[in-house]
């Protein structure tokens, strides 16, 4: 299986301080890795690397396009890479906040609307195909609202929903823009255990479902060991590990790190 | 109590005595003072009565305060004032303590009320401007000064619109958008009178020259973000003006440009009682008696129907995939870059789109006034668009029309006060300010509804 990203010797600079360290890791199609870490390791600022907010200072991050064709995205412009299938969430939630819940899905299949309604033109005059265009889009946001149980609000300015449930509008608007790749900076935090099973549960099934890989910036252990494929660890800008769940748990570089001991060994 | 309003009258009384009291007379052979009794000392018994009903007030005595300002407002309507702007202050003051008096007496409103109750109104209202615009050059009042007025307000309207689109919706705080306006009414001013282009021709070069102007301005400065943008946008305003006035071979200088083509009947008839040879007169085309307001009604029902059409163009175009992808720029730049929006080219769209109505309502300016000079386009006209924008309530089409209503039309009701006419522009412009924070209408329509 060939990876869907494969990140190379990947380097940030900001001045004297480095960031990231010649960082490598594949990213798996329709599969969910994770990338742990304590504060400051580099995971936010790989993620802006990735996805055109940062110029990385060395490196290479290649998507797979058609056939045997890859793409470089590190020199890319950030829409340029949202448009080839990168979609991503943010730490702090970035909703269009006065602009309803329907209206933030429907901004995220702008270039498609855009090509359908060409360049306005066809929108202006209200041509029909450009209403079966927006009809479209308006059902693709009317089906994953129905998933994460906000069909209700639909109409309703993002702000005034509660934080968990702007988490998850903001996880279904990256999915509106049709990703093949689609990165989560701290989707759990600040929910509840209740809210984060449910959560990793939707991330889960999404993945499997739409085949879509994800990436996921998580520090909540309970949803990374449930649902994560492959685990990748920073610290201090360097990748001191990578595997599966388990060898993860038991690795000494991790623990020391990041993880710590066991509550009962510790004791 | 009464000490409280005695002092302040006092003290009413002494800053008064030389800024009131006296006054220097210009007179042959020297000056010569005057002195004004009766002024000073109707301003000091308007002090009195003021502070008194805003002490009550504070007292609990509202109703109190409420009679005597009514009845203070009725009286002082009928009372001969030594000063016209003495009886203004007298009942526009007693008449906002009043109201403050009675919005205490009917209980503290639901913060709720600020965009619900706008709703029903919001439905019938814009129907309603529109009737009324519509009629308006026909109503029994409307002379000649109310047309060109209500022709005055449209202009500021269409600009109000045009700035909507840039700040309104993409959220770009342009402090010069007065420039675009210039560069419109430059080119038609300099086609019309060098080229002998007629107006109707002009109209559509004036858009196109200002939306280029906007894409220029906007390749560098795009990149900045809102106070920098600001910044740079003034001076925009500013280069194009102080470019008008040395630019002597083009634009003639501070002398401006004067006898302007005026806009004629779709090039079939002229406005004039005498035409000229080979040209036909409005009034006999229709076999009327020949008017001068005739002029000034059409040039009304042009600038109205530009305006409409601009308005239609905007709602629609709010509601396309480019109108969202300007208020999620508003919002956000960051999350509308991450769902693959181009920052850039989205802004642009917005900036000459804008541009191009600020350019129609130029060509409409020269249109209203036969000459233009770069002292029109100085900075006070680009603060005040965006005061229209901003106090209209960022993004609402139908705000902005109030607010050019409020805030063109009250100076303009106050002409006769000269230079204290100013004074009902900052008394609505603060009176905005304190009762609705968030612009006259804040509240957004979505731009697509589920059901």
């Amino acid at each position: 299986m060939t990876a869907l990203l494969v990140i190379e010797e990947l380097t940030m600079r900001f001045g004297g301080l480095v960031a990231i360290d010649a960082v490598s890791f594949d990213v798996q199609p329709a599969a969910i890795t994770a990338l742990i870490g304590p504060n400051g390791a580099g995971k936010t600022t790989l993620f802006n690397c990735i996805t055109g907010f940062y110029r990385p200072t060395a490196g290479s991050i290649r998507l797979a396009g058609d056939g045997d064709r890859t793409i470089e995205l590190a020199r890319l412009p950030g829409h340029r890479i949202a448009r080839l299938g990168v979609a991503r969430t943010f730490q702090n939630i970035r909703l269009f906040a006065k602009m309803t819940v329907l209206e933030n899905l429907l901004v995220a299949q702008h270039a498609e609307l855009m090509r359908a309604s060409a360049f306005s033109i066809a929108g202006l005059l209200g041509l029909p195909s450009y209403r079966r265009a927006e009809a479209n889009a308006i059902n693709k946001g009317r089906y994953w609202l129905d998933r994460i149980g906000l069909l209700d609000r639909a109409n309703d300015p993002a702000d005034t929903l509660p934080y968990g449930q702007q988490r998850r509008l903001e996880i279904v608007r990256a999915i509106c823009t049709n990703p093949t790749l689609l990165c989560l900076d701290e989707p759990a935090a600040g929910l509840n255990p209740r809210e984060s099973a449910d959560l990793a549960a939707l991330i889960r099934a999404i993945s499997t479902e739409q085949g879509l890989a994800v990436l996921l910036i998580e520090h909540d252990m309970s949803v990374v060991m449930e649902i994560s494929d492959h685990i990748v660890v920073l610290d201090y800008g360097r990748k001191i590990a990578e595997g599966s769940p388990t060898t993860i748990r038991q690795n000494k570089a991790v623990i020391a790190a990041y993880l710590g001991e066991p509550e009962d060994a510790v004791a | 109590m009464l000490r409280d309003a005695a002092v302040a009258a006092l003290a009413a009384g002494l800053l008064g005595l030389p800024l009131i009291g006296f006054r220097l007379l210009d007179q042959s052979g020297g000056e010569g003072l005057t002195t004004r009794w009766p002024e000073l000392a109707a301003a000091v018994a308007l002090v009195f009565t003021g502070r008194l009903a805003l002490l009550l007030i504070d007292g609990g005595a509202v109703r109190v305060a409420l009679l005597i300002m009514v009845a203070f407002a009725a009286s002082a309507f009928f009372v001969p004032w030594p000063a016209q702007f003495l009886k203004v202050v007298a009942v526009g003051g007693a008449a906002i303590i009043a109201i403050r008096a009675g919005l205490i007496l009917a209980g503290p409103r639901p913060v709720a009320l600020a965009g619900g109750a706008i709703r029903p109104i919001g439905r019938f209202l814009p129907w309603l401007l529109v009737l009324f615009a519509l009629i308006l050059p026909v109503l029994p009042f409307a002379d000649r000064g109310v047309v060109d007025v209500g022709i005055l307000i449209l202009t500021y309207i269409l600009l109000g619109w045009g700035l909507n689109i840039v700040t309104g919706l993409a959220g770009l705080l342009d402090l010069g958008y007065v420039a675009f306006l210039a560069i419109g009414a430059y080119t038609t001013a300099i086609l019309g009178t060098q080229y002998g282009l007629s107006f109707w021709m002009c109209l559509p070069f004036s858009a196109l020259s200002a939306s280029a102007a906007g894409i220029l301005l906007g390749f560098p400065v795009l990149r900045l973000r809102g106070d920098y943008f600001a910044i740079v946008t003034l001076g925009f305003g500013e280069i194009i003006r102080i470019v008008a006035n040395n630019w002597r071979s083009l634009t003639n200088g501070s002398q401006g440009i004067n006898n302007l083509p005026r806009p004629t009947f779709f090039g079939l008839a002229d406005f004039t009682g005498s035409p000229a040879p080979g040209h036909k007169a409005f009034s006999t085309l229709f076999g009327i008696p020949y008017s001068p307001i005739h002029r000034v009604i059409f040039l009304y029902y042009v600038v109205l129907a530009l305006a409409l059409a601009v308005n239609i163009f905007t709602l629609r175009i709010r509601r396309l995939p480019i109108g969202r992808a300007w208020e999620a720029l508003r919002e956000d730049e960051i999350a509308a870059q991450a769902l693959g929006i181009d920052r850039r080219r989205i802004k642009l769209a917005a900036f000459a789109i804008g541009a191009a109505w600020g350019g129609i309502a130029g060509a409409v300016f020269d249109a209203r006034q036969g000459f233009i000079t770069p002292e029109s386009f100085g900075f006070l006209e680009s603060a005040v668009i965006t005061a229209i924008v901003v106090l209209g309530g960022l993004g609402s089409q139908l705000g902005i029309v109030l607010a050019a209503l409020v805030l063109i039309g009250l100076p303009e009701l106050f002409r006769g006060l000269n230079d204290y006419r100013m004074l009902a522009f900052g008394a609505a412009m603060i009176a905005i300010m304190l009762f609705r924070p968030r612009g006259l209408i804040a509240t957004r329509r979505p731009t697509a509804i589920l059901k």
